[in-house]
């Protein structure tokens, strides 16, 4: 973490210090001269705009069976090898992108938003409320998250849009735990005092005060939990719960490919490698960010 | 410090039954049951049907039912039994906690036992190759699905290698693959954390202080550093054995290993909800077990939480004399 702010060229740092800490250009700043998130960044965007342009660029549809090329390795034709049922493997890996990235990112923003809503009111108001929620996710975090995601999937059924509720739902108790702690770390400090001295209103106190200072560390972790979810998702997907074949889920299309893994190894090589391609990705943005935001590294 | 350990032990108790009232309400939001399932197959009529659910209780308020449950459950340890094998799910699960226990406990001894290690030489090693090479193949290892390595594995070890066995159960052999395919992402995850903690630490000034009175850098890193840097560490460990433990059902299917985990997703496949709920529990029960191990662990090494709870006591001795 931080020798990656010794790789920042001098010119760049000086840059750095002209702008504000915290706003967008800033941050903006920090990503585009660390080489690690320049390379997450450009690996998300390739595989987003190879994804959304599959139908255009690759000569064969992720669904077309062709028994000619059953189980067919990979070669010239098909880079990637074709699957069981004579699809080709690259381009239903690509085209799988849309589910691990939509699936990461909804189920995120679903759990970032009520996590952080129910964390701030119980971290600012406290009372009541604070320890009627606090013993609630006591009891939702008895379960590990992956075992909560399987409980509430199991329940709702498998499905793309009972796969993103039940991740959903498993990374509520993370996001709430921590804006709780951030909103109370921050209602504590001296400029929230100075700002009450000098007459301040409540609104603006919370607008500007205590939220820009509270949600950082939420905006690190927003990155990561599109990664860590991302990485469930698959997971559902490949012990039967989450996205169903025929559709190319990453996960789904592991969960085939195990079957015969004996004999056509190629076919369970590649899902797997994007998966991991895409989890690096986000990670190596998240440090990044976490760089970029964390006040206590900049010394 | 045994009134902490009595607390902490004593706060088990009613998050253990909460869950179980929790499991059984989420499970009863299934919209159908192992009689409807097996008899919609026969030639029973709708009426038969709704009958012979009659006589289980299933058409009982929920309330009644949810204390049959736990009556059930806690005077007589009985879980219900398997629809599908007709097996008490109790008699089940006693069979199969050992293969998770191996699973989950050898991931976390070998994710621990190799992840701090690494950590804490990469933080030493600041900034030098080793430690880069360290942190991009930590990174790398902590971006991969489990079971993708899994199946790596078994393509190199088990298929082109014949090495080790592909999946099933036995000997230790066919735990070695299963084990390594768990902790490879904890044991990145741990170096990871125990590098930036420590690191963390050795910018702090009473490690200056230590080195600038002339102590020696191995006394410095060994006495002062690393029981400081290691505390946040230890506190992690309980999240990573969550981590270990929910890796470690995607890991009994992968390799069919007969565990708890695979047990309750064969119970989600086969709609079996009695055993859904019982290995629910005993998941639920082991974690709670665990994160109380960890937290009493760590109120051992923390000299803080120790004082606080020697000044707590002592205060009170000091307010019952004065009274």
């Amino acid at each position: 973490m931080m020798s990656d702010k010794k790789k920042m060229s001098a010119g760049a740092e000086e840059l750095h210090e002209s702008l504000q800490p915290g706003s967008f250009k800033y941050i903006w700043r920090h990503l585009s001269h660390d080489s690690g998130a320049v390379v997450g960044m450009l690996c998300i965007a390739a595989i987003l705009i190879i994804c959304v342009l599959s139908p255009y660029i690759f000569k064969y549809d992720y669904s077309k069976i062709s028994m000619i090329d059953k189980n067919a390795l990979p070669s010239k034709e098909h880079w990637f090898g074709c699957d069981e049922l004579g699809r080709d493997i690259m381009v239903r890996v690509f085209y799988g992108a849309r589910y691990t990235l939509s699936i990461g990112v909804l189920s995120t923003a679903i759990s970032a938003s009520v996590g952080v809503a129910l964390g701030s009111i119980a971290g600012y108001f406290g009372g009541r409320f604070d320890s009627i929620l606090m013993r609630a996710l006591d009891i939702l975090q008895a379960f590990p998250q992956l075992v909560l995601a399987t409980l509430v999937s199991a329940v709702l059924g498998p499905g793309l849009d009972k796969c993103i509720i039940a991740l959903a739902i498993s990374g509520i108790p993370g996001f709430a735990r921590m804006m709780r702690a951030n909103i109370l770390n921050v209602r504590g400090q001296e400029y929230i005092e100075a700002a009450k001295s000098i007459d301040c209103s409540t609104a603006r106190i919370i607008t500007k005060h205590v939220i820009p200072n509270a949600i950082s560390p939420i905006i690190v972790s927003v990155c990561m939990g599109i990664a860590s979810s991302g990485l469930n998702a698959s997971a559902l997907s490949f012990l039967g719960l989450g996205v169903q074949p025929p559709e190319p889920e990453w996960g789904a299309m592991l969960s085939s490919a195990r079957n015969l893994i004996r004999q056509y190894p190629h076919m369970a090589i590649f899902p797997g490698l994007f998966i991991m391609i895409t989890v690096i990705s986000l990670n190596l943005i998240g440090d990044s960010l976490r760089d970029a935001l964390d006040p206590k590294l900049k010394d | 410090m045994s009134r902490y350990v009595t607390k902490r032990i004593l706060q088990i108790i009613p998050i253990i039954l909460v869950v179980s009232v929790l499991i059984f309400a989420i499970m009863s939001l299934v919209p159908s049951d192992p009689i409807t399932i097996i008899m919609s197959q026969t030639s029973a009529t709708a009426e038969e049907i709704e009958a012979a659910r009659d006589a289980a209780g299933y058409n009982d308020p929920f309330l009644v039912r949810l204390g049959n449950y736990l009556k059930n459950l806690y005077l007589h340890g009985d879980m219900g039994k398997s629809f599908k094998t007709g097996s008490p799910v109790f008699k089940d699960l006693m069979s199969r906690l050992p293969v998770t226990f191996r699973l989950a406990f050898g991931s976390i001894l070998v994710s621990v036992l190799l992840g701090i290690p690494l950590g804490v030489l990469s933080a030493v090693r600041a900034g030098s190759l080793s430690d880069r090479m360290t942190m991009f193949f930590t990174l790398m290892l902590n971006s991969m699905p489990n079971f993708w390595l899994a199946l790596m594995l078994v393509i190199l070890f088990s298929l082109k290698l014949k090495l080790l066995p592909t999946n099933g159960i036995g000997g230790l052999e066919h735990y070695i693959l299963p084990v390594i395919a768990n902790s490879v992402g904890a044991v990145a995850g741990i170096a990871r954390q125990t590098r930036a903690s420590v690191l963390e630490v050795i910018r702090s000034d009473f490690v200056s202080t230590a080195r600038s009175k002339g102590l020696k850098e191995r006394v410095v890193i060994w006495k002062h550093a690393l029981p400081n840097g290691l505390i946040p560490v230890i506190t992690s460990i309980g999240g990573f054995f969550g981590r270990l433990l929910g890796g470690s059902m995607v890991i009994e299917m992968t390799f069919s290993l007969p565990g708890v985990g695979s047990y309750m997703i064969n119970g989600i496949n086969n709609r079996d909800y009695d055993c859904v709920q019982g290995a629910m529990l005993w998941i639920a029960f082991i974690f709670a077990v665990t994160m109380l191990v960890v937290d009493l662990l760590y109120a051992f090494i923390d000299p803080r939480i120790k004082a606080q709870y020697a000044a707590s006591s002592a205060k009170k001795k000091a307010k019952k004399e004065a009274a």
